[in-house]
């Protein structure tokens, strides 16, 4: 079993990476980027159990650990 | 007054910490490692040094926050002891929730290497009482993620209880409010980016440090 969770910067919370990247998407040619946001992708593989038990499991780790929720939101997915 | 500095994978500064620390209480610091689990008796106050603890995996600070050794430092901080965090050990005080808010990237990008000027904001606090309010001092700062970010309320509490120990003079790496240290609610534990361990030695051309360890000493010993 599989999850994967995406961890975002909360709205509003300054992303000077991701406006760099913006600017040098800009600078090679991409025409149009109004904006960048830059996050992070965790893919994690686990024993098998049923999905609401991984899902629960998943979500106590991004509070614990994955994401610092002051700055960040998370976002989990379980394949398979 | 005794101490202790904890060394984590990655540390870099808990040397000139320890030697900071033994100039100033005249004992010799304990060195703990990250995978111990217990504070020895009488320690006055602990450590937590600069660095890039385990290379700033995930976030800085966060993997060292999960430690063994900071169970420990956070019942020994519950329990009213001192707890110091400079640079990492200031991202690892937040990560531990010891101290609120979280620091990210400078807004600047750029790892910022140089002795900056700062305000001393707040005077009642074992680190500052031998310094006076208001007062300009400079201090070595070595850091990437030293920008200083939290909510409005988190940042209107810090004010409200005169919490800010430390504010940069100039622009340094976009941190809200210019905060370049705080203080806990019983003010005992200080974070901060800047490095008075850098600047507590004449040989070293800058003293301005030297009165936060010294300000401990005298703290402990009338306690």
């Amino acid at each position: 079993m599989k999850a994967r969770v995406h961890v975002t910067l909360k709205p509003g919370v300054l992303d000077p990476q991701g406006a760099a990247i913006g600017q040098a998407l800009g600078t090679s040619g991409f025409e149009g980027v109004t904006a960048v946001r830059q996050g992070k992708v965790f893919e994690i593989e686990m024993a098998d159990t049923d999905a609401a038990t991984a899902e629960a499991q998943v979500d106590e780790m991004c509070r614990k650990l994955l994401a610092n929720t002051v700055i960040e939101n998370y976002d989990i997915s379980i394949e398979g | 007054m005794k101490t202790a500095v904890v060394v984590f994978p990655g540390s870099n500064c808990d040397r000139d910490m320890q030697v900071a620390l033994r100039r100033a209480s005249g004992q010799e610091p304990v060195m703990l490692w990250h995978k111990d689990t217990a504070i020895p008796a009488g320690i006055d106050l602990i450590a937590l040094p600069g660095g890039f603890s385990f290379g700033d995996y995930l976030r800085c600070g966060a993997i060292a926050s999960r430690s063994p050794i900071m169970r420990a430092v956070a019942d020994f901080a519950a329990k009213g002891g001192f707890v110091l965090g400079v640079c990492n050990g200031f991202q690892v005080l937040v990560e531990t929730g010891l101290l609120p808010g979280v620091l990210m990237r400078n807004a600047t990008l750029k790892f910022v290497c140089r002795t900056v000027a700062l305000t001393v904001e707040e005077t009642q606090s074992g680190y500052t009482n031998e310094y006076s309010k208001g007062e300009h001092i400079t201090l070595p700062v070595a850091h990437h993620d030293g920008c200083y970010v939290a909510d409005d309320a988190v940042l209107k509490q810090l004010e409200d209880q005169n919490r800010i120990a430390l504010k940069y003079a100039e622009a340094v790496n976009g941190s809200q409010r210019d905060i370049a240290g705080i203080l806990s609610e019983n003010r005992r534990v200080l974070g901060m980016m800047p490095h008075p361990e850098r600047a507590e030695d004449p040989a070293l051309g800058n003293t301005d440090g030297a009165r936060m360890f010294s300000g401990l000493v005298s703290q402990a010993l009338s306690a």
